[in-house]
């Protein structure tokens, strides 16, 4: 697939799986089915923006704007986190 | 020793349960309806368990949705952001029943089965033509779009048909399977010389395990317990006594794991009489093994101490009368023998069914 298309991509949260804010152990966590785990501030500024409706695209140029970092470094982290968690059914994405 | 936050509570809202199978991990002495918590106690126990770290509630039983108020709970659990898991059989589980949980908030639900077949599942359930109900309860969870699992316990009647078992959750629309084999406490300790499985069959349901993680690979995420009896080592029970994990039964004592009211010489806390953060950091019972510093040997010296935490309180007890001794899974410990023979004890007995009247109170 071509970037752009990789980009056009929205992924969003399985039904069931949610990002959390952990006020106990002041952390980010994803709750899923019987299991739970921290994801660290970089992982959580991402899944922060999956809500379902942006595209890859969309989410790659507000962290790159955030950031003030080059755009094709956050655009590999972002779509190799959301690859992985697409294997390991916590996001899912449209085309 | 810090204490940790715990992670999970498991919310044992009732004994009363449409099924009676003969390994049910629910104590020999079952409470009655009678001395059940209350609504409003379960509430602030929810409440307090969010305040004190954690972030899974189970709902199970016995069967929860026996409690007419369970909507209510999951509403409150949701509402302090406890992540709602149902723990069912789904003989009681219709639309007019689901859809009140699902618009409380329930976030995925474990659905028990007993076998593939009819047969398998009436023997093992002790009720007549509970498999249709729970196919349909299957169908019910799925067409709401709440993810499913499916909870197989296995044992030497059933553990063959594990092929089949994947075959009905990829049917079913299950993202998730447990093959669990038997764990031997309570009334699955009665029938241990039925429901132990053979060496063979042991490696044979791993090689069925395996071939099923092939085949699905993400589609399906495949949870299997093995039973510790043909184990060199034993399992870190609970993830350690008091670390992660809060159990509380029916009437409302708060244990470390659903097995420890067995152990002896020590007062159970209860929410009826104390907070749960007062009973998870300061009460005896959750720290009577709590950490390295109660261990005898060889657990005291041995290089594994902090990854199984000494193994199983509950097993040590059942099997050796001392909750303080070494798992006798453990291939260091002086008592494995016990596992040996016990292994070597198998037969087909009947099996006893988990009712009350199965239980003479001291």
């Amino acid at each position: 697939m071509m970037s752009a298309d990789l980009e056009a991509r929205v992924p969003g949260f399985l039904r069931g799986v949610r990002l959390q804010r952990d006020r106990v152990r002041d952390q980010w966590i994803v709750q899923a089915p019987e299991r739970a785990f921290i994801v660290d501030p970089v992982a959580a500024s991402i899944l922060q923006r999956v809500d379902g409706n942006a595209t890859l695209a969309a989410i790659i140029d507000a962290l790159a704007s955030d950031y003030d970092a080059p755009r094709d470094l956050i655009a590999r982290d972002v779509i190799d986190m959301v690859e992985d968690l697409a294997a390991r059914q916590i996001l899912v994405c449209k085309s | 020793m810090t204490i940790p936050f715990p992670m999970s509570l498991l919310a044992e809202l009732t004994h009363r349960c449409p099924l009676q199978c003969p390994y049910c991990s629910n104590p020999l002495a079952l409470e009655n309806v009678r001395n059940e918590l209350p609504t409003d106690v379960w509430m602030r126990v929810l409440d307090e368990a969010a305040d004190l770290g954690v972030l899974q509630a189970h709902f199970s039983g016995g069967e929860p949705m026996a409690r007419k108020d369970l909507p209510e709970l999951v509403r409150r659990a949701a509402k302090a952001g406890l992540y709602v898991n149902l723990i069912t059989s789904g003989i009681l589980l219709d639309e007019a029943s689901f859809i009140p949980l699902v618009d409380a908030g329930v976030d995925h639900v474990q659905l028990s089965f007993q076998d593939v077949t009819p047969e398998g599942a009436d023997l093992i359930g002790g009720m007549k033509n509970a498999q249709a109900r729970k196919l349909e309860a299957a169908r019910v969870i799925v067409a709401q779009g709440v993810p499913l699992t499916l909870n197989f316990v296995v044992h030497r009647l059933n553990v063959e048909r594990i092929p089949q078992m994947f075959d009905l959750a990829e049917e079913l629309g299950a993202r998730r399977v447990e093959i669990a084999h038997t764990q031997y406490y309570g009334w699955g300790l009665k029938n241990r010389a039925t429901l132990l499985p053979t060496r063979a069959q042991l490696e044979q349901s791993e090689r069925d395990v395996a071939a099923a993680r092939a085949r699905f690979g993400a589609e399906m995420a495949i949870d299997f317990v093995t039973p510790d009896y043909y184990a060199d080592e034993p399992k870190p029970c609970m993830g350690g006594w008091g670390r992660r994990f809060i159990n509380i039964s029916p009437s409302g004592r708060v244990l470390p794991c659903h097995a420890a009211e067995t152990i002896p010489g020590v007062s159970f806390p209860t929410v009826l009489e104390d907070g749960l953060e007062s009973i998870w950091t300061k009460s005896d019972l959750f720290n009577r093994f709590r950490g390295v510093d109660w261990m005898p040997e060889p657990c005291r010296a041995c290089d594994r101490r902090e990854e199984d935490w000494g193994g199983c309180r509950c097993q040590a007890l059942a099997l050796l009368g001392d909750a303080g001794a070494t798992d006798p899974v453990c291939r260091r410990s002086p008592d494995r023998s016990r596992i040996d023979a016990a292994i070597a004890e198998s037969a087909d007995a009947p099996l006893t069914y988990r009712r009350m009247s199965n239980h003479k109170t001291q």
